[in-house]
């Protein structure tokens, strides 16, 4: 909300300076957010009449003007505005005048000059010569009435502010510069001049027949009827610069008339052509296959839930959002209808919001106006259209169906004080109320007073006792409420020693080379599509971009990207992990604690590795990362689990060069070498190797159990066998596992060869085996028949041959 | 007995002119070895009388042992020569860089996340997690924001094509506020919880992202009030940015789930933000509507919750200008945060 602080300070003017207003008004909750002047400093231009223009001598586009500043004698001033016409009315700055300069700080003084030859006594001005506004088209045009030597400053009323208050919802109140000048009225202790509206008295009888069909969408509807208006009529200049210095365009005497009764009182109004309406008018919610087109051109279907002001012809305008087209007051209307109305908030809420546009109406209505300044307002209005229009008024009629009800509000004085945290003393309570206008009876014993309120038509944030402390805080001011070291019982928080947190993971997974990024949870569909083969992801109904439109329900997308992104700035190392939620509908998911309906999203931890194993450095020779580089650092975030890694396919990974994470069994996610068709479709010169995993499995630990340390030396032998070469190591490991002869405590793969000396299609895996007992020394009698078992499981299961 | 005299000062001379150990080892068997020189004599010892043999003896053994203590000496004078020779061509350029793989690293914002946590869990936070993608109930109504409220517009929402079990559409999060919720209802008075996380608004320009983090707060109990806000969110703010030397403000401000409401600014003493008002966070006290969808009776049980940007504390804290370098994966950048 945007207002006039001259205007203000006609309905109250506290003895502040504006910088202190201004933090008055945020500290208590209407927050400013700017605060500028209408016009920079500059003194000595008055109001001038050009007498008489004359062609410059030496210069076609420049006029010699005879200048009338009030002051006897007229003065020649050089003019270079297209503009200028003898008899006009323009600022001039007089010799001596100081203008704002072109740039911030500077300054510009008016002395005798000779332009091309001829003096100039001094200049006459455009708006952005004065500093009002970037126009420079022309001089800025003064009314015919202005009297000439007047104050330019005074005349057009520069020393003034435009202030901008953020409103929270809660303050329709003061959607007013009357609402806002109670306020500040009620901070200050400033008396409040409201505006003087006495009657007008009506000198025809016409009315309009008015009906409220639904009362709880319409609670009260005051109409008039004003015959013989000019609509042409030009607006006068006040009204003008109030309602552009709110924020509002000039539009024509009527419409100007009924905006500036919403600015001054909050009450907004409509304006109907009586021509055009047919039969009297009714309040009734809309019915299905309804429409009408409203004063913004736009044509909206409504239904039961849309309040509609309508007439014979069906509806005719949005109640409390929008009039219109077919019964609007234009300049040609000669007997025209107000309508000052109250409609109920939740009849209003969220309906302008559906149809996609807002309004000033609609942001009061829904919030709440008052329902009490209903006649105020139209008798405003009619003043202002008889005084600028001219007309005959007909009586007001005001018809009350059902008014909001205002029912009583308790304060108890130490819930206010159990609230706030420091006692505020009741007599000021009392104080604070009286100020607000918050009429507050005084009951209870003196140890539990408390306070019972009415609330004030205009006020729709008053409900609950909540809503009185808030007062009482706001009003006291926050600022004198101390801030408490809070005490409370010293109870320990330890961790789980079963558990670690995310965060150690990524201290890990930093220590493993890879920097953390964070990437959006929505993703272009084709990533969705390529990455995790998904067809049917989780779209986004209104999303800012094409390629945030879906919920991505992988990681692995957004991490490619990261890739190219710092490739494509000569990056051309990249790890990176990211810890962050996948989306995924699942039917078996149900509404809990920690769960919506219908849509899993298990935390993931995934990482990428693009480029050198290692930066570069001296000393070691360069190579690109790989499957088993990765596998590892998936290894090492796991080392005290049981992990295994199985061959199996996914859509973002090459089929041969990728594995499934086993915990304990249940699959956990995924690591593996990009798919050659992503890496040429993403332009990636190598292939990139990653990991995906589920963070909550991956957390869970194991608490260490001690085993005893043998006193016996261990015996170590190593095993080399030939096996196929499409067997997998880990299945002959499985073997020798489950095989495995008491004496053994380890077996542990060492070596993989092919090539020279081995039989093509095979391939050599060398074992390492460590034996040892608890209770003796192992004799090598034992660890033989512990290698031959071995061996034998070797060669029956894979027909494996011992290594020559 | 001059011979002998000059046998151990040959001996000693021999000793000091070799280079080698198997030099020094060859001179030692001219004297000490088997055809040695005082070998030699101590065998001709036989043919003496014993009474001269007994004088002969001591005197050839007191040279044996000159001799023998001036080999040993020699000797450690050779091995450390060898020592300090085989040090001198060991020796490393040691300002050559070290080996091995670098160091990662945290990204500023979860770095801000988790010394978040470690305060509040400092005066007994808990932490709690919950959906991104969450129910209207969960992110309005509970809230106190039913729907059409005119407070709703005050966030732009991020719908998904998917609808709830009541058959209202499902939404991104547009704060961590559903949370205080959700562990409220998990666990009895008193609660005392944060939660950060992930959020989402309609929103994208210079100043703000369609994804970005909070970090909720919510103490409640029999007796916090506002003031006890005041003095732990002001406690916070100090030890966050480490410094007492900051000024913070709560000024009235509306939410529909706290009532008293504030928004809170802060102002540095110095730096490049000096003497500007920065708001910080909303908070308020808990609105008694969202107390009982808590499972409390708000008779009883009053307290605060706030909400913070946690993008915001981490650009004051570390002079980051630009709100999109947290988002594009940008190693330049993040590299800074190692």
């Amino acid at each position: 909300m945007q207002f006039s602080e001259r205007w203000l300070r006609t309905l109250v003017d506290p003895s502040l300076p504006s910088d202190d207003l201004c933090h008055l008004l945020t500290m208590s909750g209407l927050e400013v957010e700017t605060c500028v002047a209408v016009a920079p400093p500059f003194s000595k231009v008055v109001v001038a009449q050009v007498i008489k223009v004359a062609r410059h001598p030496n210069a076609d586009r420049l006029t010699l003007c005879s200048v009338d500043t009030g002051d006897g004698a007229p003065i020649g001033v050089v003019c270079g505005a297209p503009n200028v016409v003898a008899g006009m009315k323009v600022p001039c700055a007089l010799i001596g005048a100081k203008l704002p300069g072109e740039s911030a700080g500077q300054v510009l003084e008016i002395k005798p000059v000779a332009v091309r030859g001829v003096q100039s006594f001094g200049m006459l001005c455009s708006e952005r010569e004065l500093g009002i506004s970037d126009d420079h088209s022309g001089l800025l045009v003064l009314p015919a009435d202005a009297q000439a030597g007047t104050d330019v400053r005074n005349y057009c009323a520069l020393d003034d502010n435009l202030i901008t208050v953020k409103l929270t919802p809660n303050r329709a109140d003061c959607l007013s510069v009357l609402g806002v000048a109670r306020e500040v009225s009620a901070l200050t202790r400033a008396p409040l001049t409201a505006p003087d509206i006495p009657a007008v008295a009506h000198t025809i009888d016409d009315t309009l027949p008015v009906s409220i069909t639904d009362p709880e969408g319409c609670g009260r509807f005051t109409g008039r009827v004003i015959r013989d208006v000019d609509a042409r009529a030009p607006t006068p200049e006040w009204i003008k610069r109030r309602l552009e210095r709110s924020g509002q365009r000039s539009i024509s005497a009527l419409v100007d008339v009924t905006n500036y009764v919403m600015l001054e009182l909050g009450r907004p109004l409509h304006v109907y052509d009586l021509d055009k309406l047919r039969g009297g008018i009714d309040v009734r919610f809309g019915r299905k296959g309804e429409s009408v087109k409203l004063l913004n051109e736009q044509t909206v279907e409504v239904d039961e839930t849309v309040l509609c002001i309508t007439d014979d012809s069906g509806p005719i305008g949005l109640a409390g959002i929008m009039g219109g087209d077919s019964t609007k007051a234009d300049l040609d209307s000669r007997h025209v209808f107000l309508e000052s109305a109250f409609f109920f908030p939740q009849a209003i809420a969220g309906r302008a919001r559906r149809y996609n546009f807002s309004s000033d109406a609609a942001h009061r209505f829904e919030r709440g106006v008052d329902f009490d300044n209903n006649v105020a307002g139209v008798e405003r209005a009619t003043r202002l259209i008889l005084d600028i229009c001219g007309g005959q008024a007909g009586p007001v009629e005001d018809l009350v169906a059902r008014l909001p009800a205002r029912k009583p509000v308790m304060m108890r004085v130490n819930r206010a004080h159990k609230v706030i945290g420091v006692p505020v003393p009741a007599d000021e309570i009392a104080d604070i109320f009286h100020r607000l206008g918050l009429g507050a009876a005084r009951e209870g014993t003196a140890a539990n007073e408390l306070f019972v309120v009415t609330p004030p038509s205009f006020r729709f944030d008053i409900e609950i006792e909540e809503d009185l402390i808030e007062e009482v805080a706001r009003v006291h001011g926050f600022e004198r409420i101390p801030a408490h070291p809070p005490t409370a019982p010293a109870i320990m928080r330890a961790e789980p020693e079963r558990y670690r947190t995310l965060h150690s993971v990524r201290q890990q997974l930093a220590a493993s080379d890879y920097n953390e990024v964070i990437n959006f949870s929505f993703v272009d569909e084709a990533w969705e599509a390529d990455f995790a083969g998904n067809a049917e992801p989780i779209r986004l109904l209104n999303p800012i971009a094409s390629q945030l439109a879906v919920m991505r329900s992988s990681l692995i997308g957004s991490l490619v990207a990261n890739v190219r992104h710092n490739l494509n700035r000569k990056v051309s190392r990249v790890r990176v992990f990211e810890v962050g939620r996948a989306y995924l509908r699942d039917a078996s998911v149900k509404d809990g604690d920690r769960d919506v309906a219908g849509v899993r999203q298990p935390t993931r931890i995934a990482a990428i590795a693009y480029g050198p194993v290692l930066d570069e450095q001296w000393g070691v020779r360069e190579r690109n990362v790989d499957f088993f580089d990765v596998k590892g650092d998936v290894e090492a975030l796991l080392a005290t689990q049981h992990v295994r890694f199985t061959p199996e396919v996914h859509p973002a990974l090459h089929p041969g060069r990728a594995a499934r994470v086993m915990l304990d069994g249940r699959p956990i996610g995924w690591v593996g070498e990009l798919h050659p068709r992503w890496q040429q479709k993403y332009e990636l010169p190598l292939v990139p190797v990653l990991f995906e995993l589920d963070a909550e499995p991956l957390l869970r630990l194991e608490l260490p159990r001690y085993r005893e340390i043998s006193r016996f030396p261990p015996v170590i032998r190593d095993l080399a066998v030939l096996v196929p070469d499409g067997v997998a190591a880990q299945t002959l490991l499985d073997e020798l596992e489950s095989a495995r002869p008491a004496a053994v405590r380890d077996i542990r793969l060492f070596d993989v060869y092919r090539g020279t000396g081995i039989e093509g299609g095979l391939k050599s895996l060398a074992f390492r085996v460590v034996m040892q007992d608890t209770a003796k020394t192992l004799t090598d009698g034992e660890a033989d028949a512990a290698m031959a078992e071995l061996t034998r499981v070797l060669a029956a299961k894979f027909g494996a041959k011992l290594r020559a | 007995m001059n011979d002998l005299e000059k046998i151990v000062s040959e001996a000693i001379d021999q000793f000091a002119s070799t280079r080698e150990s198997a030099e020094l080892e060859r001179v030692k068997a001219s004297y000490l070895g088997k055809a040695g020189r005082l070998t030699e004599m101590l065998k001709g010892l036989g043919k003496l009388a014993p009474e001269a043999r007994r004088e002969s003896g001591a005197l050839i053994n007191a040279a044996k042992e000159r001799i023998e203590a001036a080999l040993t000496a020699r000797r450690a004078a050779i091995a450390l020569a060898a020592l300090e020779a085989r040090l001198a061509e060991e020796s490393l350029d040691v300002t050559l860089p070290g080996r091995g793989r670098g160091r990662g690293g945290i990204h500023p914002v979860i770095r801000t996340w988790q010394r978040v946590e470690a305060i509040f869990r400092s005066i007994g936070f808990d932490v709690a997690d919950g959906p991104e993608i969450e129910s209207d109930w969960y992110n309005f109504t509970a809230l106190n924001n039913p729907e059409n409220h005119p407070a709703r517009s005050m966030q732009d929402t991020f719908y998904i094509e998917d609808k709830d079990s009541s058959g209202l559409q499902l939404l991104l999060r547009t704060h961590t506020s559903p949370m205080q919720v959700r562990y409220a209802r998990q666990h009895r008075a008193p609660v005392k919880v944060i939660a950060p996380g992930r959020t989402y608004r309609v929103d994208s320009d210079a100043t703000h992202s369609p994804m970005f983090h909070q970090v909720e707060g919510l103490w409640i109990d029999e007796h916090i009030s506002f003031a006890d806000l005041k003095g732990v969110y002001t406690d916070f703010l100090r030890r966050f940015f480490e410094t007492d030397d900051l000024q913070v403000r709560f000024r009235p401000s509306f939410f529909p789930f706290t009532e008293p409401s504030a928004e809170i600014d802060m102002m540095f003493a110095d730096g490049p933000n000096k003497g500007k008002w920065l708001e910080i966070s909303g908070s308020g006290q808990v609105h008694p509507t969202v107390v009982r969808n808590f499972g409390l009776e708000p008779e009883r049980y009053i307290g605060f919750a706030f909400g913070s940007g946690l993008e915001r504390l981490t650009m004051l804290r570390y002079g980051i200008n630009d709100l999109r370098l947290f988002f594009d994966g940008d190693l330049r950048f993040l590299r800074q945060f190692a």
